[in-house]
């Protein structure tokens, strides 16, 4: 019936002219547009197949609605399958207002029904009343887009194979020389790609959706299985059905050109901005805080929102493991009080469980939480509770994307990674520990008996860090970050390093009562000495007394002596009587 | 617009018709054409007059094809009684016309004609 279709992606020949590019038309898609390198063949038909509920009519939808919306080329949808009224009740649901584009002309929808029952068939037709209509609906809006959803609706109704198959021949052409930029979903076949081979009739774009459950979770996959005449990406990109319609994630498509930041933000630990250089992290950087079961990754990560709320910078935390509730409580034992924070709505808290959605609706949910939030950091605690029931590969894509995102929109980021607490500790399960800036690991360290809690920084990007393991201990006064004892060839921590400190406190204890002891002896014998110069000093003085006053007679005396000889003088040269009865009256008490 | 093509009625119009037809071409096209005058002698031969019929042309009238969800060209629509019917194809086969429109079982052929009431149609 059908020609298998050719696998694989057509090589990239140009089919018409080597010199002018094909001419596209933007989608409109985010992703899709990237991928296949500027959108859809225009005034070619693509076709898009892929099981049921894949997604298809959706991306025919949006392929439309962007086009009317933001391209200004208006659309038509004959839709095959849903009614208007369903078609519009599930676009509604994304936020596009069909009513209003098919009002305002932007839009036309045609509601094909074929029903078999109601249908005999007498004789020769064709299905000229379908071109009619077609024509009519092109007509209507000036249409340059067109989906038809899905075409092999007709293969149900008509029984004449025959008949069906050259007036899908002359649809196609009908389209092409229309120059309508066309999408025909189609139901996926057993062996072809489309139940009824249409891509038989269409090669010009062909892409191929793919909704599949790994693990109880779903993941949608795109892939563009061919695209005459330019280069496309060949991978199966996984993409959602967003709020915002669809998203392709196309990772490895993305540039790295995001701008950095010189600015260094406070871990809200001293001792650990300490160890990263003295600054803390930069701006804009991602953070990954990997350890094992309660090694305290999100004790640290709280503490950095903390800080951050301080300093009144928006932040989002969103938590896969505990309530908001049980972070609130666990946090204040730890001294961070972070209700403060979400009652001023500096910060938004958000969990929910990680079974809850898959993958890649936890990262919908996220980039949906950043764009209402608008937050200045992320924390993600932790992601390991996404990889659950996904395989790694998409993980590490996925984060790798959100990551991007973040970073492109300046935004620190802060994952915490719960290791399985072996060996391999250093060894994230989905290396996007390369992916980071700034790697903390926490680690328990068992000794004597006791386990001990000890971070190091295993890397931070563009500055200097600290290479040593510190132990990390929580109070109800905080945290803190202190080093640990190292000596006689071992780091000691706990319990030991307290030993080790007290046993080097009754050390020191002994030698400074020697030292006092001796301080005092020095005190005493200078005491002493002191009393003996001043007992010598008294002695003196005592002397020193005697002897002026010796000194002051004898030198009377002598004065006496002179005034006596003086008078004796006189007295030989026969002076007056009277003056000497003065005299000797005067001395009458002195010894001659 | 909808042009009434022949509307017959032996009962001067005392009951409804009891067929109402619609007839969907597309132009002047051999198949119109051959579905036209086929349907014109099916009426004339196996129908007893209470019917209506209209005949679209939707070349001229293209916004009309919706309504009653026409793809295929020519196709015979029996809008009453209900279930709606849809004979598609020139209606060179009388014998699926006749089954289509109800007129005949599908199974009992010519041996026994169901039929609604006065019209015995000794077809072959």
């Amino acid at each position: 019936m059908a020609k298998r279709p050719r696998s694989k992606p057509a090589a990239v020949v140009p089919e018409e002219s080597t010199l002018q590019p094909l001419p596209k038309a933007l989608s409109g898609i985010s992703g899709l547009d990237t991928i296949s390198g500027g959108g859809l063949p225009r005034g070619r038909t693509t076709i898009v197949c892929g099981g049921p509920g894949c997604g298809k009519t959706m991306l025919g939808m949006e392929f439309l609605i962007r086009g009317a919306q933001e391209f200004g080329e208006p659309g038509v949808l004959i839709a095959f399958e849903e009614t208007p009224q369903e078609l519009e009740r599930n676009v509604a649901s994304l936020g596009f207002d069909l009513k209003h584009l098919i009002a305002t002309k932007q839009l036309f929808l045609d509601y094909i029904f074929v029903e078999p029952s109601e249908i005999q068939e007498t004789g020769d037709y064709d299905l000229e009343g379908l071109f009619i209509r077609l024509q009519h609906a092109v007509d209507t809006v000036g249409a340059k887009r067109i989906c038809l959803d899905t075409l092999e609706a007709l293969f149900s109704g008509f029984s004449d194979e025959g008949v069906l198959r050259s007036e899908l021949r002359r649809l196609f052409r009908w389209l092409k020389d229309r120059d309508l930029t066309t999408v025909i979903t189609a139901e996926k076949g057993e062996k072809t790609l489309t139940r009824h081979g249409l891509e038989e009739y269409v090669s010009d774009c062909v892409i191929l959706l793919d909704h599949r459950v790994q693990e109880q979770v779903s993941t949608r996959r795109l892939r563009i299985v061919k695209y005459r005449g330019t280069s496309h990406g060949a991978d199966e990109y996984p993409f959602l059905i967003s709020e915002h319609g669809i998203s392709v994630l196309p990772v490895t498509a993305l540039e790295m050109r995001h701008d950095v930041s010189d600015e260094r933000i406070s871990t809200g630990l001293k001792d650990l901005d300490e160890m990263l250089g003295g600054k803390g992290f930069y701006r804009g950087s991602s953070i990954l805080i990997s350890g094992t079961a309660g090694s305290g990754k999100t004790t640290l990560s709280a503490s950095f929102v903390d800080a951050a709320c301080r300093r009144g910078e928006r932040t989002l935390l969103v938590g896969f493991e505990e309530s908001v509730k049980q972070v609130g409580r666990n946090m204040r034992s730890v001294g961070i009080d972070l209700k403060q924070w979400l009652d001023s709505g500096v910060l938004v808290h958000e969990a929910w469980r990680p079974s809850q959605y898959g993958i890649e609706a936890h990262l919908l949910r996220i980039h949906e939480l950043i764009e209402t939030v608008k937050p200045q950091h992320v924390v993600i605690d932790p992601i390991t509770n996404l990889i659950n029931g996904s395989g790694a590969k998409e993980i590490y894509s996925m984060l790798m994307r959100l990551m991007d995102y973040l970073k492109s929109q300046q935004i620190t980021s802060i994952f915490t990674n719960l290791t399985d607490g072996n060996e391999s500790a250093e060894q994230t399960e989905v290396g996007i520990s390369s992916l980071t800036d700034t790697w903390l690991l926490c680690r328990d360290q068992e000794l004597n008996g006791e386990r001990n809690r000890c971070l190091y920084v295993l890397k931070s990007r563009g500055m200097p860090h600290s290479r040593q393991v510190r132990e990390f201990v929580m109070g109800a006064d905080g945290i803190r970050l202190i080093a640990p004892y190292v000596g006689a060839g071992q780091v000691l921590t706990g319990a030991s390093r307290v030993a080790q400190e007290a046993r080097e406190k009754a050390e020191w204890l002994l030698r400074s009562q020697e030292i006092e002891r001796k301080q005092e002896a020095l005190e005493r014998k200078r005491g002493a000495l002191e009393a003996q110069i001043r007992a010598l000093q008294v002695e003196f003085m005592a002397e020193e007394l005697e002897l002026e006053r010796t000194i002051g007679q004898q030198r009377s005396r002598e004065t006496q002596l002179q005034l006596e000889r003086d008078a004796m003088t006189r007295l030989r040269s026969g002076a007056r009587a009277a003056d000497e009865k003065g005299l000797a009256a005067d001395n009458s008490g002195e010894p001659k | 617009m909808k042009k009434p093509a022949k509307t017959k009625s032996k009962n001067g119009g005392n009951n409804p018709p009891a067929l109402e037809l619609r007839l969907y071409v597309a132009g002047q096209t051999p198949k119109s054409l051959a579905a036209m005058s086929n349907l014109k002698r099916i009426c004339s031969e196996h129908l007893d007059g209470t019917y209506t019929l209209e005949v679209i042309d939707l070349m001229k009238n293209p916004a009309l094809a919706q309504g009653d969800q026409i793809l295929a060209i020519p196709t015979l629509v029996r809008n009453l009684p209900v279930p709606i019917r849809k004979i598609i194809g020139d209606l060179s086969n009388v014998d699926r016309v006749l089954v289509g429109l109800d007129l005949r079982a599908p199974d009992q052929g010519r041996a026994k004609k169901a039929a609604p009431s006065g019209t015995a149609v000794g077809a072959k």
